[in-house]
Formats: C-alpha cells, structure tokens, sequence
C-alpha cells in the first residue's frame, strides 16, 4: 500500500473492559496462548451474566474528586478512557492539540437513579393520580446533578472539562451506528483535509438495569453461565453485555509522522449502512460495504467480527464473513468484552489495531468456531452488526 | 454560471438550500410560522399536556397540534417528518431522498407511562426491592418490541430514513442546544468533501414532559414567569430569569450549488460556513470571558470568507438567561466591535422559546427567511432593557431590512458551540 500525507492513522489507543485497564492488558489478551478466562459476574444481575467493570483508579485520569462526583460511572469510564487515549497518543500534555483536537463520542443516555424509580413506581402500585405523584416525587427525589450524568453530550463535555479537548465536540447517538458514524465521520473529515487529529469513542456500562429492559424487549440477553460467543445457545437471546470503553487518536500521517507519533494501524475505509434485515438484505449489505472497502480475503486477514451475541444474528454474519473471507481468521472479540453497544465498534478497531501493531497470534476465543491464526495479520475487518439496526465495518492496516 | 461561480473562496463546492420545513409551537409550515413570528406572536402558553401542580415552571412552547401520541419519540418523530416532507416538496424531490441523513434527536428514554405500564403488567406491590426485577420477569415472559424500539436513541433516524429513501447510514446526533447547527454542518461537511451532491439535514425535539421540565427547573434554567406565559421569554431585558422549554422540528436540504443550478430547482439561500468550538468551563455555563462563544463566532466569519463588516443580521442566541445573553453580547461585542450597533440582533426564543435539540435548525430556516423577504424579526417582550446589553435586538417590531448575510449562534450546555452563517445566492 503506497503512503500519503492524508492517510487516516490510529496514534492513540484507551481501552478498559473486564480483562483490565489500558493499551497493555489488552495486547496481553490478544497475544496469549489460550482464549482468556471469560470474566463475569452472574450474580448482581441474575439471571443475566455481565462483564464487569475491572478495578479502577479514577483519579489516575480524572484528578479532581470534584469532576469524578459530578459523574456516574458511564461518564467517569468515558473519561477515563479519553485520557488514556490522550495519554498513549502523547497528547495529554498537549495543549494546542487538544485545543484544536475534533472530538466526537458515541453515546447513550446515562443511568437512571433506580432507587428513585422504584419509589415512584411503589407508590404508583397504590395511586390513581400517578401524573401528581411523578411531580411530587421527581421534584423532591431527584438530584439536579443526576440530569447531568445521564445527557448524552455530557460525555463529550465532562472530556472537555478534565482533559481541554475543545477544537469540535460531538456527540452521536443511535446504539451500535454511533459509535460507526463516529469512527466514520472523523475518518472523512481526515482523509479531506478538514481535520488533522482527532479523538473518538465511546463507553458502555453494562451493570444496570435500566439499560437490561431496553434489550429484554426484544428477549436478546443471555441467561445463566457465560457460554463463547458463537457457542451460545442456552436459554436467552444470547447477547451478554460488557462495561467497556475504547477511545482513539486518529490523525493524518503528515500530523503523526511531524510530531514521530507511533502508527499503530492505518485505517483504510469505513463503511455502514442500514435498512431491512429481512430475506439476505443483512447479508447483501455487509458484502457490498467489503466490496466498497476494496477487501480482499487472505491468510493474512484477520476479522474482528463486533457480533452482539443475538442468536438471530450471530450465525448470518458468521455465514457471511465464512462465504466470502473463508481463508480469513474470524474472532468475535464480544465473546471476551462483552456487548458493548456505542463502544462496540470503537473496541473492535482499538483491538484489531493493538492486534496490527504487535503482530499478535491470536487464540481461539471460542474453539468450536475460530480457526487457529496461521500467521500474524497484515490487515483487520472489523465488524459491527448492530443488535436491532445498522451495520457497519472498518478495513485496517498493518503500517 | 461559470464553473467558478459554483465554489466558495477556498475553492470547496458553495452549498444551497433548495428546501426547508418547519414545525414550532406557532404553526406546521413556513407560511404559518414566518407571518406569526414576523407578527411578533408568542407561541409560549400554560401547559396542559401533564399536570404542573406544584411545580416551579408551569409554561412551555409545547407543539400540541399534531397528530401523535404524547410520547417523546413519536412527538420527535411527527416534527420531523412533518418538517421533512414540507422541505423535500419545496426542493421538489419525488420519491427517494439518495443522500446521506443527519438527524438531531433528543436523547429520549422510555416514558414513565411505559414504565406504569409495564409495572402493572407484573403486578408490582407497593414494596419492591428494585421495580426493575419485575418488570424484567414481565419481559422474559413475553417481548414488548415496541417499547424497545420507542427507547432507542436511533429509532427517530432509522423511520426517516425508510421514508424518505436516504442513502447510508443515518447519524442521530446531540450537541445540547446547538444541535440543530451541527446537524446542518455535518450535511455541509459530506458535500465539501465530495461524498454527495445532497444531504437531509433534519433537527427535532418533541421531548417537554414532566420529568424533562423538572430536570431543567432543578438546574435553575427555567422561566419561572408563569403568570403571563406569552411574556416570560425575554431575551437581553433586566428582568430575564431563565429559558422557556419548547419543542419543535426543522428540515434543510442542501445540495451543491451547481447541482441545484443544474437540475433547476431554486436556490433558497447560501449555506456559506460554520464554526464550532467546544468550551472546557463548566457542566452548565459558559466561559465568563466568552472565549469559546468568540472563537466558534469568529470560525464562522473565516469559514464563510467573511469579515466582521460582512454581517448584515445575526439571528442571536438569545435563551433569556441571565448568563446566555450576558456572555452572547460579550462575545458579539468583541467580534463585531464598532460594526455591532448597526447589526440588527433579534432573538426568535423570545416567541418561540428554546426548541432545544431542533433550535439550530429552526433559526436557521428563520434566518434564511430573513434574507429571503428582507423582514427582520423581533425580539419581543423587550420592555425592560439590561442597559448592560447595549444591542440593536429589533425591539418588540418586526423591521424592513436589506439582508444579504446572517449569522446564527447556537451554545449548548456541556460547552458545546456552534454558529452558522447563511446568504443570498450569489449574483
């Protein structure tokens, strides 16, 4: 592949999951010789497994008690997850990069207070005026802070007010297709010329179950034991989500290679669309975005497939991915982090680029269904099929 | 036209809109919209949509006409589609859109009447541990699909694009109170950069219900003029004491210039530049200094190729906040300097009130309609001036004006900031 100044490059990477904190933990989870330990907890949220949050020490990334109070853990994660980025990049201490830094995070909304909730809805059990109660009870239980740590552009913010990246600051939203237009829109804006770094991402938690109603009214999550990603068939709907978080640093290789920045991977395309899922519409999408991406299958090709776990789904894009990359190594890495939701595909690409870069083996995350790697990948596709819409994929490089 | 004629000084495509809907709480449609707000008519009333017994702030600019059930995303959606279908029939496009879509939508979740329900559907007592439980055990045993499908944040996007055959992926988005803005940069910035010919830029907010309103009261952002709903948005006056919730829908098509010229269809305005610029200050405020809301205002003026005597008209910000409005001339101020006092500055808050999410949009069409009929709109409620604000804000009166060039400042909360600068089409 032939070099330019406008090649759109990943310099910096945060990721935090359940495997741990930071760029390391997760290069030693993708260069190990076995598929990880799963990490769960099935108990706090049974009969749905989780993938927790690992030990974290906030005020490594978020100095003033104050900022972290003003958040819950979503946003606090986000953040976390930004200065990491920030800091691999060697940014942090950068001023004029973040003050001129394009910034988009893909986001939800954030927790609800569940104990207020449920005292509204103990009271409702009892009330005919249920409108007069909400009043009452949102008036005097609510914390005037609370609204702040569940608006959705408040991530972005809260990332502006610890770390000073202010040159843009947007905030997309939509499930899975955020965190695609995310990584797709500061890819764009790069590859033009109308920005020369940027940070982008996006974080999940997963322990609440405020988030758990919104998938169960479609029956998508898996109950009882952790099972491998494609394995999954106890009862449920076989999606297990993940508290997790990934932020990149993508910038122009004319920005990187002047400030001899490390190139992680060199993103290629990106891609997503939606619509119909019905009668092979999935299926002929997702081929024609690699057909766009100029993707051709090989050895030397690794797929990072972002596969929510959601039955229905999970073996269309496998068929898919098995059609027309036969040759390729497949691995889901929602098997090990969890779903994900805006995150998910900023996770897939903050892993296929730490997969580039160290030239990782990578294990069998689920033996029954993953290939053994023959070699090192020189190039990653990293898939999202979004678990109700939108479907996207990026194509990266080794540099 | 020559081939030249079709670029802006940079070089980059110039970006017409060919088409333009608008919903807010003083009518469906450009026509009612313009005469009303022209008119200086307030659309800011009681509220009657949820009972406000008890609470600080007892007025909105609800959109109550429409024909969709009192849910947040079925609301955000019939604004949105109302809007959109109006500015598709203007730009004359006939079946599908075949450009990329970028929606502003609220962050909407589930509703407490979802919530009731789904609670009476378990059979929640009166004392449970965590209601959630329950109500998990009810979705176990049977899928309420659309009560998922009402609560995802892409739902808005995903109806628009299947009715309007857009091309893509569509973005959902939210920059707080300069989302609509960003919305129409984002469609801006796919056709500079030579991925379309058009975009769909829509902005919407049907999202006032109570917990909505006690969520914005608790952060003391709110109006508490109750008294005299029509009165108490008044933007850049003494007695301003906070925002009025409204809601609204906007829909822009923009397309290159020269593809506009080239299948016919009229060129309602020049979508010449933005800027945006994010603040590090506060959760809520602004920088005192206003040095983001400088540098956003100041990107614009740059990215449009114009200069601080380029402005003929700015189309303010202007929430009635004591801070908003303090911060906005400020910075208006250190920009325009000496030009300012020969600027109109109106404030359409003051009769529509903050359509939050779809503000930036709507402003913009307004603006455009500024240029379009040469009728500057007031700011109305302007009977107490803050003599701290020394604008010309086009008090209480509409006004014949000569205007070739806008700005419009959108400043959301969470620092986010956004300005847009429209014009005539070219001679």
């Amino acid at each position: 592949m032939s070099k330019s100044p406008t090649d759109v490059v990943i310099t910096g990477i945060g990721i935090v999951s359940c495997h741990g904190v930071g760029r390391q933990a997760h290069e030693e989870l993708l260069k190990g010789n076995e598929a990880p330990a799963p990490v769960i907890d099935r108990d706090r949220f049974a009969p749905y497994p989780v993938h927790p949050m690992p030990q974290i020490d906030w005020s490594t990334q978020i100095p003033r008690r104050g900022d972290q109070r003003q958040m819950e853990n979503w946003q606090r994660l986000g953040v976390f997850t930004a200065g990491l980025a920030l800091d691999d990049a060697g940014l942090k201490e950068n001023p004029e990069a973040c003050a001129t830094m394009d910034m988009i995070v893909a986001a939800g909304g954030g927790e609800r207070d569940i104990s207020v909730d449920t005292l509204i809805l103990n009271e409702a059990a009892t009330r005919n005026d249920r409108e007069v109660l909400l009043n009452e009870k949102l008036t005097t239980e609510l914390r005037p802070t609370l609204f702040l740590a569940q608006l959705s552009n408040l991530l972005a913010g809260n990332i502006s007010i610890v770390h000073k990246v202010t040159g843009s600051s947007k905030t997309f939203m939509g499930e899975e297709s955020a965190g695609i237009s995310a990584v797709s829109t500061a890819y764009e804006r790069i590859r033009s010329g109308q920005s020369t770094h940027a940070l982008v991402g996006g974080a999940y938690n997963a322990e609440r179950p405020d988030m758990h109603i919104l998938y169960e009214g479609m029956q998508c999550l898996a109950q009882g034991d952790w099972q491998p990603l494609w394995s999954r068939d106890h009862v449920g709907g076989g999606i297990i989500t993940g508290s997790a978080s990934a932020f990149l640093v993508l910038e122009s290789r004319a920005h990187a290679e002047a400030r001899n920045a490390t190139i992680y991977a060199v993103v290629t395309a990106v891609e997503g669309n939606r619509g119909s899922r019905d009668e092979g519409a999935l299926e002929t999408r997702i081929e024609d975005m690699a057909k766009h991406a100029e993707l051709s299958d090989g050895s030397d090709l690794l797929i990072m497939s972002g596969a929510s776990g959601r039955h229905e789904l999970l073996n269309r894009e496998k068929a898919t991915i098995a059609k027309n990359w036969p040759d390729a190594a497949l691995r889901g890495y929602g098997g090990l982090t969890g779903h994900t939701m805006e995150a998910q595909f900023p996770i897939g690409i903050a892993l296929a680029a730490l997969a580039l870069k160290s030239a990782a083996i990578l294990p069998q995350f689920d033996q029954n269904h993953e290939a053994i790697m023959p070699e090192a990948a020189s190039s990653a596709l990293v898939t999202a099929v979004g678990f109700v819409h939108g479907e996207g994929l990026a194509v990266l490089k080794a540099d | 036209m020559t081939k030249r004629a079709y670029r802006d000084h940079l070089g980059r495509p110039l970006i017409a809109v060919t088409g333009m809907g608008i919903v807010t709480s003083l009518g469906q449609g450009k026509e009612d919209n313009w005469r009303a707000l022209t008119g200086g008519t307030s659309g800011i009333h009681a509220i009657t949509r949820f009972p406000t017994d008890a609470l600080a702030t007892r007025i909105s600019g609800t959109v109550d006409f429409m024909n969709a059930p009192i849910i947040s995303g079925e609301l955000s959606f019939a604004f949105a589609d109302a809007a959109t279908r109006e500015a598709m029939a203007q730009a004359s496009i006939d079946g599908d859109f075949n450009g990329p879509l970028f929606v502003a939508a609220p962050p909407v979740e589930c509703e407490w009447s979802q919530r009731f329900e789904l609670a009476d559907e378990a059979g929640l007592g009166a004392n449970e541990e965590n209601a959630y439980d329950g109500i998990l055990a009810t979705l176990r045993k049977k899928p309420h699909e659309s009560f998922t499908r009402s609560a995802l944040f892409g739902t808005v996007a995903e109806r628009l694009a299947d009715t309007y055959g857009t091309r893509g992926l569509p973005v959902t988005l939210s920059t707080a109170c300069a989302s609509g803005a960003t919305a129409i940069q984002l469609g801006v910035d796919a056709i500079r950069q030579g991925r379309t010919d058009r975009a769909l830029t829509v902005a919407t907010d049907g999202s006032v219900n109570a917990e909505s309103l006690i969520r914005f009261s608790l952060l003391s952002a709110l109006s508490t003029q109750n008294d005299q709903p029509e009165k108490a948005s008044k933007p850049f006056t003494k007695d301003r004491d906070g925002f009025v919730i409204a809601e609204g829908g906007a829909a822009l098509v923009l397309e290159s210039l020269e593809s506009a010229i080239g299948r016919g269809a009229r060129v309602l305005g020049i979508l010449k530049g933005y800027g945006e610029k994010a603040d590090h200050f506060h959760r809520t405020r602004s920088s005192p200094d206003g040095g983001p809301a400088i540098a956003t205002i100041q990107a614009a003026l740059s990215d449009a190729g114009l200069d601080e005597t380029g402005i003929s008209y700015i189309n303010a910000h202007g929430t009635s906040t004591p801070e908003n409005d303090k911060m906005e001339y400020q910075s208006l101020s250190t920009v325009f300097g000496d030009h300012l006092p020969n600027i109109p500055v109106s404030s359409n808050k003051s009769m529509i009130g903050h359509t939050l999410t779809a503000a930036g949009a709507v402003e913009a069409i307004f603006s455009l309609l500024t240029i379009a009929t040469g009728t500057v709109p007031p700011t109305i409620n302007y009977e107490n001036p803050d003599p701290a604000i020394e604008m010309d804000v086009v008090p209480n009166v509409k006004r014949d004006h000569n205007v070739t060039s806008v700005l419009s400042n959108s400043f959301g909360f969470g620092g986010q900031n956004a300005c847009l600068v429209m014009t005539a089409e070219p001679a």
